[in-house]
């Protein structure tokens, strides 16, 4: 039973990651591009325009693969920073620490696309749509994430509390996401200011899956560059580094 | 007849310590060993082996073991940064170490474990009282979350530390040797049988530092173990104390 | 080596309980305080749109809301900040009792000094909001449960914050967004008690929030503290 439990163990270590996230960075990387850009073709050339919202619906292909991914990631980070701190890996902490950066651009990204969506459809860069608010509140989490890990200047003390809060953060999102659509379906407003997916026929279908798939990709591959430069970072004093770089 | 582990040699101790390697403490570590078969190791109640501590990226502690038996203190010195209050802190569960064992009573147990805390004390630099509340009342609000405690009681701890003519002043308006007292009484009540004493006789005149030392042995007496970080001396009896000497050791 | 029985849990609770409240008579600016910022707050928003009784009306759930969750958040400035800084923090995490039910009894205390001051002092401020008498009951079961969730969620957020410089900014930006939930159905349970409809789905919904925030908020507070304290 002991033995099992090896390969995951083996992850604590540093100098394995940093090699094992060298390797698999581009097998990440190269689809995560071809994905992106097959899926920018499909639907910026091959997918005919909306019947309902003309050309402007196509920032649906970066708009909710964003959208989705700013949540993925933050669940990841959780569970990164939920097994640094349950198995005491520093690996596991490094690895939450850099899911956050990545995390707040792609939620910022969502928010972006979502108000340059709004604008054309609605005539204005803001609605309290339950998905742009939540994706708001989102944010301030993971501002909130960083903030507190800048704030602390001990890094174990760092990662640990950031860890703390990263797990009641991931249990608060669902609640969230609920109490802000219960909150939009109250306050019905008049128009029908909503962001409608459009109805999705397979040529547009195909090109948002596949754009799906390439921004988790490309997520991937940052995340293991990321990585790789956290640990440099955290481990610079340490022997094997010295080794290494001998 | 405990043995005794430290970074540091100290002359009288070296021919109990064989060492091996000695490096400035760093990440590499410093195993410390000693001569086997020394007496009675099996009455120590207080079993420490291998305790690193990191802080940040430097290893404030490193494989540092100790033993400590019934009626006998572990008296801690060090320059300053050496770690003593690192030590005392993380024997106490309040700091994370790297890695390290605590058998405590013949049981491994976590250093944050309720059982090892339910006879633990500790006293840090700062006496912990509230400033707005009274001696009596802080030592009622100390004491009570651990034993219930009667009034004949804690007179009774207040006239051994010669506190009763303060005891019910405001604890903000009293001089910080007087504040170690109140402190001190609340310690004898707790009924801990290990003591974490961190500087214990700092601010206190003479007369404070004699009643603490009477305290000390009586404790020492009664079966009671001591660990305790201090730059100035105890006053104990030296048969009843080991050392530890903390430091870095030069290469 | 004992003297006297151990205390139980109960005798503990009992002891932190007694001890916030002496703390608290001693030291009554720093409970008055949020009262009063509430108060202040709640006043700037007339001054800043309009005296009118009835526009007042419409926004009132809100204002209400927004004051008592920034009162609140000063006072949770003060609930481990000082005990951390005099030592008796450490103590209850070395007393041998559960750190959880400790600071869960420290919380509660904290509720009582000013959460519930702040419920029973909202329907008074609503009225200078236009909000008639009638809905005070349903505006202080609002708050009641409101006030009672944040002090949970901010034990967290506290206790994470712990020894950080000017950890209070931090401290309101990490238990806000936590706090929308809270906001949006006390706020709407508000609305409706004003109004005169039945407030009780949202009621509900706050309840379950607070039952959800007590079973899980001590633990995750405990466990801040112990980092907090390193």
């Amino acid at each position: 039973m002991g033995t099992n439990w090896a390969w995951f163990h083996r992850f604590g270590s540093p100098p394995h990651v940093y090699r094992l996230a060298g390797l698999l960075t581009p097998w990440f990387a190269w689809p995560a591009g071809l994905s992106i850009v097959a899926a920018l073709y499909g639907g910026l050339v091959l997918a005919p325009p909306d019947y309902q919202q003309g050309e402007g619906f196509r920032i649906i292909y970066v708009h909710a693969p964003s959208a989705w991914l700013s949540v993925m990631i933050y669940s990841v980070m959780a569970t990164a920073a939920g097994i640094g701190l349950i198995w005491r890996m520093k690996v596991a902490h490094a690895a939450a620490a850099s899911c956050a950066g990545i995390g707040a651009w792609f939620t910022v990204v969502s928010l972006v696309t979502g108000m340059l969506w709004g604008k054309p459809m609605w005539g204005t860069y803001w609605v309290w749509d339950p998905r742009l608010t939540a994706q708001l509140v989102l944010l301030f989490l993971y501002l909130g994430y960083m903030g507190l890990r800048s704030g602390i200047d001990d890094l174990g003390r760092a990662d640990r509390a950031s860890a703390v809060l990263a797990l009641v953060g991931v249990v608060n999102i669902p609640i969230i996401r609920y109490s802000v659509e219960w909150w939009n379906s109250i306050h019905q407003a008049p128009s029908v200011m909503k962001m409608e997916k459009p109805s999705m026929p397979m040529e547009m279908l195909v090109p948002l899956l596949l754009m799906f798939l390439g921004f988790t990709l490309y997520f991937a591959a940052v995340l293991l560059v990321r990585l790789r430069a956290e640990i440099l970072r955290r481990e610079r004093n340490a022997s094997w580094l010295r080794e290494a770089l001998r | 007849m405990v043995v005794l582990y430290s970074l540091q040699l100290a002359a009288p101790v070296a021919e109990l310590v064989d060492a091996t390697d000695l490096k400035s403490v760093g990440r590499k570590a410093v195993p410390v060993r000693f001569r086997p078969g020394a007496p009675q190791l099996c009455m120590s109640s207080l079993v420490v082996n291998n305790l690193t501590v990191y802080r940040g990226e430097r290893a404030i502690l490193s494989r540092v073991s100790f033993e400590l038996g019934a009626g006998r203190a572990l008296v801690v010195t060090g320059s300053n940064g050496a770690g003593k209050t690192t030590l005392l802190r993380t024997l106490c569960g309040l700091i994370e170490p790297e890695d390290g064992e605590l058998h405590w009573r013949a049981q491994k147990l976590s250093f944050r474990d309720a059982e090892y805390h339910a006879d633990l004390a500790y006293l840090g630099h700062e006496a912990p009282l509230k400033m707005d509340l009274t001696g009596r009342e802080n030592l009622r609000g100390l004491v009570g979350l651990r034993r219930k405690v009667d009034s004949r009681d804690v007179d009774a701890a207040f006239g051994e530390m010669q506190a009763t003519s303060f005891a019910d002043r405001a604890v903000r308006t009293l001089s910080a040797g007087q504040r170690r007292r109140i402190a001190f009484a609340a310690l004898s009540l707790l009924g801990a049988t290990l003591w974490v004493l961190d500087e214990p006789v700092t601010n206190l005149d003479r007369a404070g530092e004699a009643l603490v030392q009477s305290l000390l042995t009586r404790h020492l007496s009664n079966g009671g173990m001591l660990l305790a970080a201090t730059h100035q001396p105890l006053g104990l009896e030296a048969s009843l104390c080991d050392s530890l000497v903390l430091g870095t050791v030069p290469a | 080596m004992s003297r006297g029985a151990a205390a139980g849990s109960w005798q503990a609770a009992r002891i932190v309980l007694q001890r916030e409240w002496l703390l608290a008579v001693r030291r009554p600016a720093q409970v008055l305080q949020p009262l009063a910022f509430f108060a202040v707050v709640t006043a700037m928003f007339p001054l800043g749109y309009t005296p009118e009784l009835a526009k007042l009306r419409a926004i009132a759930p809100g204002v209400l809301w927004v004051g008592a969750l920034l009162a609140s958040l000063l006072a949770l400035e003060h609930l481990f900040r000082e005990d951390a800084s005099d030592g008796t923090l450490e103590q209850y995490v070395l007393s041998g009792q559960s750190l959880t039910w400790l600071l869960l009894a420290k919380t509660i205390a904290h509720w009582l000094l000013t959460g519930l001051p702040l419920t029973l002092m909202a329907p008074w401020l609503g009225v200078a909001l236009g909000v008639p008498l009638s809905a005070a009951t349903g505006v202080m079961g609002a708050l009641a449960l409101g006030t009672w969730t944040l002090s949970l969620l901010g034990s967290i957020g506290a206790g994470l914050t712990l020894g950080i410089r000017r950890g209070g900014v931090l401290l309101s930006l990490l238990t806000l967004p936590l706090a929308v939930p809270v906001l949006v159905f006390g706020a709407q349970a508000t609305e409706l008690a004003i109004v005169g409809d039945s407030p009780t789905a949202a009621l509900y919904l706050l309840g379950s929030l607070a039952v959800l925030g007590l079973t899980l908020a001590p633990l995750a507070a405990a466990a801040a503290v112990r980092i907090g304290l390193e």
